[in-house]
């Protein structure tokens, strides 16, 4: 059926900010779904909360929104741009919930919209726990068996019913699955299920069938309006049932699945995506498959576009996201062409001939004090995906890729020696499913254990484990044979096994150089493969390669000019998808400018592993040796590292000893900002101000130079990212506590110490250089005060309390320190001006996380003019000379997963633990930053209990506050110190219990009774004490709006008197562009 | 030395690892694009004297069962992999891949670049080779590839039929549908009440028959040599022709025998069959290039529109041209090359498919031609 033509504008909702399990994947889909619908002509209009995708840029749709994503503002959006259609499959589970929920509420009917892909009745039966499971039971299909109880007697009579220990409890609504549990017996199920239900503020407890240890199954599946099915991509878990997919080690194609097995899985996976009712789109489906007699269970459907079908399109070449999209307007699937093979129709299955590896990445070091064993609730924060010719490979090129310093399974490096030996160790090891678990497979096989005992223990497919056993067996034998005795044969298998030079001359215990040599002298060389979607069965066009070793190399380079760009690798705290923001648009501006370009990245969930992004997509690890081999073999002119956050920086002097050209700021420009005293003697040279600092070399160097100094102390570790390691210390005793943290987040570099400009204004600066001329992108001013990471303070673009004055010495500063350092490229500078005077805190020549907050802001896209301007171009030729002025106020507000991480102290600090951002945009201060707290969720009350708790530092500030909150109408309730202020200076406060006084109630059962509607708690140390950890905690779990610093407060302040005094209306960013043009006349 | 060779007519040779039987074979190297099913394919008798290459890379991992087999025996000259798994993982696993070959007495190589295999065949088109285990030259091996007669003319009729008639069982072991604890999706009963069917064997797959005999046949095999004569001897309501192995230019007898029967009965012929009814219609087949050799081939049903995927095995295809010169109507074909999946008489109750309708089972690829077929016997008996 060709595409519809009743259809004219088609609305699509994006998943907003970053969090876990909601990542970079979803701008993947979106945009691929923008370029598909607009290519056939439809006008689309695009709502997204978060700045840093590529979504989100103007030109992707016709109309896009930077909004709040939640029901009221979307209503705004379709009264005023009357959409015929909304497709609610591609922005995730925030996007889909929000469509149905436009549903519910009668918008869309009442609009006259029309759900397109899947609709309400699809999506409920799909989501809702109970119809799809009495779907499933009437198409033949086995569920677990699970009821939801809300009493004990309930509980314990249906576990007497069905006798299927052990048994799961899980609590509704607790936070981090508290008071859950697995129960073995009759006796630890009645405990389980008494504590359960009292954890629950609902009393309600799910008891669910347990499937620890089966294997754990994915299929991605799609549809069409003419009910053609197919199959696109199969995937068996390496970690078995217990371990979120997410948080799994996944493999694709499945391997122990007979052909039988694989065919009857598919068909349930057509008669799932048929009963459901997805009439034209993708659907992602689990299965549980008991090892021993084969049964096979569903687990669950996601209705819509997922992570997994993110990573089934870059595993397959098949890409899910645009002809789900190209399907949702009435196309079907024989109509669609294979992008990769041209001829062929895109109603086909792929066939693959490699083995795909997807494996998580974590930040427990970020949460401490939470819990690292992987269960059913998703804690990772990104993943890397590797291609290979064999399992071993591709395992060992995807652990590479982690960046966490391993170099594959053994070979030296993190996890890669010896570490581990003891028998016990080992086995708990194994026997607690952690992100660890992979290396302790290796040790247990060092240590002797037999396949069986470590099958045993982690329940992982004995298949899986031979295979690792594979990997250390080449070890041992590389191990025995030394460089002397390293044959052909060996080396070769090695090779194909997945090692690393690196890996190979550590195990045999010699020079890299003498590894590449003896490959030389036997022919064994690198080549490369292409993702064809068919096995070579057709020829294939599209330029995405793997890399591996065989008899014929498929890469045949261009004449033209080829630049390199080297991603970010994994998502993590810290280094996201800002920086794929970046890499994209220097690939989109290079090809512009006539270049081939040419992408290395290992994250499967992000745009620039789209194949149609750049002329070629290497999907490789972002290791030196790795990187180096793209780089020659594709005979590149030059490679851009300053894009990719950390990863290509920790690489670029390597490279270029390499013979790589860096193309933009030198790797010594770059080197000379992060090394103290050269820095320092800069700084001396342009008579700029920096706090008073040391470098430290040792824990006992830190203590003598850090009485020097004098607290409060700033305590970060060099060459890091995202604060890794970084504190304030106000005494010895604190700083004794974390010294050695800070050593080891880089271990073998120095530990840096800064004087702590306490209620200082931070400001961050966002330029560009091109040798001579200098323009500043954004100055984005912090709303907290000085100590609250970059990447985690809210910030105000363009600075609202700062005189013009400072200002203009800060813009003179950015300009000088471009000019020294020879910054050709983008830079960004974190400022600190505390009492008029300007402080430089850090310089760093390369884009900054806030470039694509900065870009959408003013409006310019910055990191494609930079990557023009390091190909050698003048930013006056292109154009961009003048620092724009905005007429408006864009707010950044971050978000932060601590719901995920029970226990961890919750709080703003020097070190990062936001995973993404949403962006607020208004022309008045008060309502850009409420639009941003929406965005981030909860949004700001305006009226209701307020709970106002500062330390005594914020005391007299906290009047100011109380002030205002009465006088809006808030009814405030304090513990004694603050409410003996508050008191004394006559604003009415309510005196409420601290937890540890015993009275009740006390301010956690009002947030659990929902009394709540705001709470304001200053942390009194360098951590929240375990009360105020406590009332955040549950603040977190029954979202009530909770402010941790006393700026934070003051701007919520405003955010609510604007609230309260205007109505909130939408403007789209191609109207904030008309203004901005307009008053650039 | 411990090394297998497998040597192409054009003089390319590969050394790998040898595993299987200790033998020399020759036969016509083709690739398949499964990722799974390597005991089925190895089994199927139409991969007759063919070197089967996998260009999925592990293979082996789920071992050789007890009832995945499509025959008695391995009917695939010799096997070629990237790499086949030694120790397998299944709860239905008896043995592995390895094991299996040799106790068949069948040759496999691994450790070689099947990709680069898998190109070389697509843009030379099907190549002969040699693969051997033994020890022997690379000289030897292409000279060896080079004098095989080869598969284009060939006859294999004699060697993959079954020697003399047999009633097929049909207990519900062997008829039934692949079920796995948990998923009752194939819940369709056995149709009845059952039609007698004369089915000739070219070198049929054992799910195959049991598809057609669960859709409501009662089953008599014959051999491909059996005449016509001799069939309606047994009076038949209807005729199956199936899937096997060779040239169908060089089966006349079979395409004679297929004319007189298609006179009298219905008939329905998948692969092999539908390539006799073809030549029996007065029709041309034609060898294709390398071959369609896997499971996702996208067919067009030109009747309904819509498209399935399908399961596929063939060297050799029905000419639509002549096919029209002859009034026969293509009902069905490959949306990839436009090549004929399927084709009926113009007046008589005779139709026939070239991909293999019994490896997807169920609704998902309507019409089941199996069940077309049982409605073409009830209307004209």
């Amino acid at each position: 059926m060709p595409k519809r033509t009743d259809i004219k504008s088609i609305l699509i909702v994006g998943s907003g900010p970053i969090v876990i399990g909601q990542a970079c994947e979803f701008d993947y889909s979106g945009s691929q779904a923008c370029k598909a619908l607009r290519e056939e002509g439809y006008k689309v209009i695009l709502v997204n909360s978060n700045p840093a995708t590529i979504m989100t840029d103007p030109q992707m749709a016709d109309v896009t929104y930077i909004e709040p994503l939640v029901p009221e503002i979307l209503e705004k959006i379709i009264a005023k741009e009357r959409p015929d259609a909304l497709l609610p499959t591609l922005g995730g589970q925030t996007g889909l919930n929000l469509s149905v929920e436009l549903y519910k509420r009668g918008i869309l009917k009442k609009y006259n919209v029309e759900l397109i892909g899947a609709d309400a009745e699809a999506i409920e039966k799909g989501e809702d726990r109970e119809k799809f499971r009495e779907s499933m039971i009437k198409i033949g299909l086995d569920v677990p068996l699970s009821i939801v109880v809300h009493s004990l007697k309930e509980a314990l009579d249906w576990a007497d019913k069905h006798k299927k220990y052990p048994l799961i409890i899980r609590p509704s609504f607790t936070l981090g699955g508290t008071g859950g549990g697995i129960a073995y017996n009759r006796d630890e199920f009645e405990r389980m299920a008494a504590f359960g239900l009292s954890a629950s503020p609902a009393g309600e407890i799910l008891i669910e069938e347990s499937l620890l240890g089966w294997k754990e199954l994915e299929m991605e599946v799609m549809r069409d309006c003419k009910d053609q099915c197919i199959a696109i991509c199969s995937i068996e878990n390496f970690d078995p049932m217990g371990v979120h997919t997410g948080d799994s080690i996944t493999i694709a194609p499945a391997l122990t699945l007979t052909s039988k097995e694989y065919q009857l899985m598919r068909e349930a996976s057509f008669a799932i995506i048929r009963e459901i009712g997805v009439k034209c789109g993708g659907s992602n489906i689990q299965f549980a498959l008991n090892p021993v007699d084969g049964r096979m269970i569903i687990i669950e459907m996601n209705p819509r576009v997922s992570r997994s079908s993110a990573l089934a399109s870059k595993a397959t070449g098949f890409p899910i996201a645009k002809v789900a999209a190209k399907l949702s307007v009435g196309y079907s699937l024989d109509e669609l062409k294979n992008d990769i093979t041209r001829e062929t129709p895109a109603c086909f299955e792929p066939a693959i001939d490699y083995v795909v590896a997807k494996v998580p990445r974590f930040a427990f070091e970020k949460f401490a004090g939470s819990d690292s064993t992987l269960t059913s609730s998703m804690k990772s924060v990104g993943e890397v995906m590797s291609i290979g010719r064999s399992f071993k490979e591709c395992l060992q090129k995807a652990l590479r890729s982690l960046e966490i310093g391993a170099r594959g399974l053994g070979g030296g490096g993190k996890f890669g020696g010896n570490e581990v030996t003891d028998i016990s160790a080992i086995s708990n090891g194994l026997v607690r499913p952690t992100a660890e678990r992979i290396f302790y497979i290796r040790y247990a096989l060092l240590a002797g254990m037999s396949h069986e005992q470590i099958s045993e223990y982690t329940k992982i497919d004995p298949w899986f484990i031979n295979e690792v056993a594979g990997i250390v067996e080449i070890e041992k034998e590389l191990e025995s044979a030394g460089i002397q005795n390293l044959d052909a044969n060996l080396l070769e298998r090695a090779k194909k096994a997945g090692f690393t030079d690196l890996q190979i001359a550590s195990i045999c215990n010699t020079k890299i150089r003498n590894v590449k040599k003896l490959r030389e002298e036997f022919g064994i060389n690198t080549v490369y493969r292409l993702v064809d979607t068919c096995a070579a069965e057709f020829e294939a066009y599209t330029p995405y390669y793997y890399s591996t070793y065989g008899s014929e190399n498929e890469l045949k380079p261009s004449k033209r000019k080829k630049i390199m760009i080297i991603g970010g690798g994994p998502n993590r705290i810290g280094q996201g998808i800002e920086f794929d923001y970046c890499c994209v648009h220097a690939s989109f501006a290079l090809r512009e400018a006539g270049y081939e370009t040419i992408m290395v990245n290992s994250n499967p969930e992000t745009v620039s592993t789209d194949y149609d992004t750049s002329d070629k997509l290497f999907f490789e690890p972002l290791t030196l040796e790795d990187v180096l081999e793209v780089y020659k073999q594709n005979d590149c002119d030059g490679a851009i590292v300053q894009f990719g956050g950390q990863t290509p920086l920790n690489l670029a002097s390597e490279l270029q000893e390499n013979g790589v050209n860096i193309i933009g700021t030198s790797p010594e420009s770059i080197d000379a900002a992060e090394d103290r005293e050269i820095f320092k003697r800069i700084l001396d040279k342009l008579h700029l101000r920096q706090p008073l600092n040391a470098t430290a070399t040792t824990p006992e160097d830190a203590y003598k130079l850090a009485g020097q100094i004098g607290f409060p102390i700033l305590l970060r570790p060099s060459f890091v990212l995202g604060g890794r390691g970084m504190f304030i210390v106000y005494g010895m005793e604190d700083m004794k506590k974390v010294v050695r943290e800070a050593f080891e987040a880089a271990p073998g570099k120095p530990v840096l110490l800064d004087k702590f400009l306490e209620d200082a204004i931070e400001l961050d600066v966002d330029a560009i250089s091109d040798g001579e001329t200098t323009v500043i992108g954004g100055m984005l001013e912090h709303i907290e005060y000085a100590g609250v990471h970059s990447g985690d303070a809210a910030m105000v673009l363009p600075p609202h309390t700062l005189s013009e004055s400072v200002l203009d010495e800060v813009r003179k500063a950015t300009y000088d320190l471009a000019k020294e350092l020879k910054v050709i490229g983008l830079m960004n500078i974190q400022f600190a001006i505390k009492k008029g005077e300007v402080y430089i805190l850090e310089v760093n020549p390369r884009a900054s996380r806030t470039v694509p907050f900065t870009s959408k802001a003013i409006g310019v896209p910055l990191a494609k003019i930079a990557a023009r301007v390091m190909a050698g171009e003048k930013l006056k030729d292109l154009g961009f000379t003048k620092e724009v002025k905005i007429p408006y106020i864009a707010v950044k507000e971050s978000v932060f997963p601590f719901v995920r991480f029970n226990g961890t102290a919750i709080m703003l600090s020097p070190e990062m633990r936001s995973t993404g951002e949403v962006m607020g945009l208004d022309k008045d201060l008060g309502m850009a930053f409420a639009k941003s707290q929406i965005a981030a969720q909860p949004g700001l009350p305006t009226s209701g209990n307020v709970f106002l708790s500062v330390k005594d530092h914020d005391k007299e500030m906290a009047v100011e506050i109380a002030k205002s909150l009465d006088k809006l109408g808030f009814k405030i309730f304090s513990t004694e110190g603050t409410a003996k202020v508050l008191q004394a200076n006559g604003i009415p406060v309510t005196r409420t219990y601290k937890l540890n006084e015993g009275a009740r109630p006390n301010v956690v059962d009002m947030i659990k009774n929902d009394e709540m509607a705001l709470i304001i708690n200053t942390p009194s140390g360098m951590y929240p004490r375990l009360d105020e950890n406590h009332i955040r905690q549950e603040a977190l779990l029954k979202k009530v709006c909770m402010i941790t610093t006393i700026m934070g407060a003051y701007a919520a302040i405003k955010g609510i008197e604007a609230m309260k005094n205007k109505e909130l209306d939408v403007k789209s960013l191609q109207e904030y562009m008309a203004i901005l043009n307009e008053t650039k006349k | 030395m411990n090394s297998a060779v497998l040597a192409f007519e054009d003089g390319t040779v590969y050394r790998g690892k040898p595993f299987g039987a200790k033998k020399t074979v020759l036969g016509e190297a083709v690739f398949n694009t499964s990722m799974m099913a390597y005991q089925e394919l190895l089994t199927d008798p139409s991969n007759y004297m063919n070197i089967l290459v996998m260009t999925f890379v592990e293979i082996g991992c789920y071992g050789i069962n007890a009832e995945d087999s499509e025959s008695g025996s391995i009917k695939a000259a010799g096997l070629v992999v990237a790499r086949d798994c030694e120790i397998p993982s299944n709860w239905r696993s008896r043995m592995s891949l390895g094991e299996y070959l040799e106790k068949n007495g069948v040759p496999g190589i691994s450790g070689v670049d099947t990709r680069t295999i898998t190109r070389k065949i697509r843009m030379n088109g099907s190549l002969k080779a040699c693969l051997s285990t033994e020890d022997i030259s690379d000289e030897e091996a292409v000279r060896l590839a080079k004098e095989w007669s080869g598969i284009e003319g060939a006859n294999f009729l004699k060697d993959v039929s079954c020697k003399k008639a047999y009633h097929f069982d049909d207990s519900a072991e062997n008829i039934k549908p692949f079920e796995l604890g948990g998923v009752h999706i194939n819940t369709k009963p056995r149709t009845l009440p059952l039609f007698k069917c004369a089915a000739i064997d070219y070198g049929s797959k054992k799910s195959l028959l049991g598809s057609l005999a669960y859709s409501g046949f009662d089953i008599t095999v014959f051999p491909a040599s059996a005449s016509a004569e001799e069939i309606l001897e047994f009076a038949p309501q209807c005729v199956f022709l199936s899937s096997g192995a060779g040239d169908p230019e060089a089966a006349p007898e079979a395409a004679k025998t297929a004319a007189k029967l298609m006179e009298k009965l219905p008939m329905f012929g998948v692969g092999f069959g539908h390539q006799v009814i073809t030549h029996a219609l007065g029709a041309k087949t034609y060898k294709l290039k390398f071959g369609h050799h896997g499971g996702n081939y996208p067919v067009r049903n030109l009747e309904t529109g819509k498209v399935k995927i399908t399961s596929q095995n063939h060297s050799f295809a029905a000419d639509a041209k002549s096919l029209e010169n002859v009034g026969a109507v293509v009902t069905e074909i490959n949306i990839e090359d436009n090549s004929v999946e399927g084709l009926r008489h113009k007046d008589l109750p005779v139709f026939s498919v070239q991909y293999h309708p019994e490896s997807a089972p169920g609704g998902a690829g309507a019409p089941y031609p199996f069940d077309v077929f049982y409605e073409l016997v009830k209307k004209n008996s």
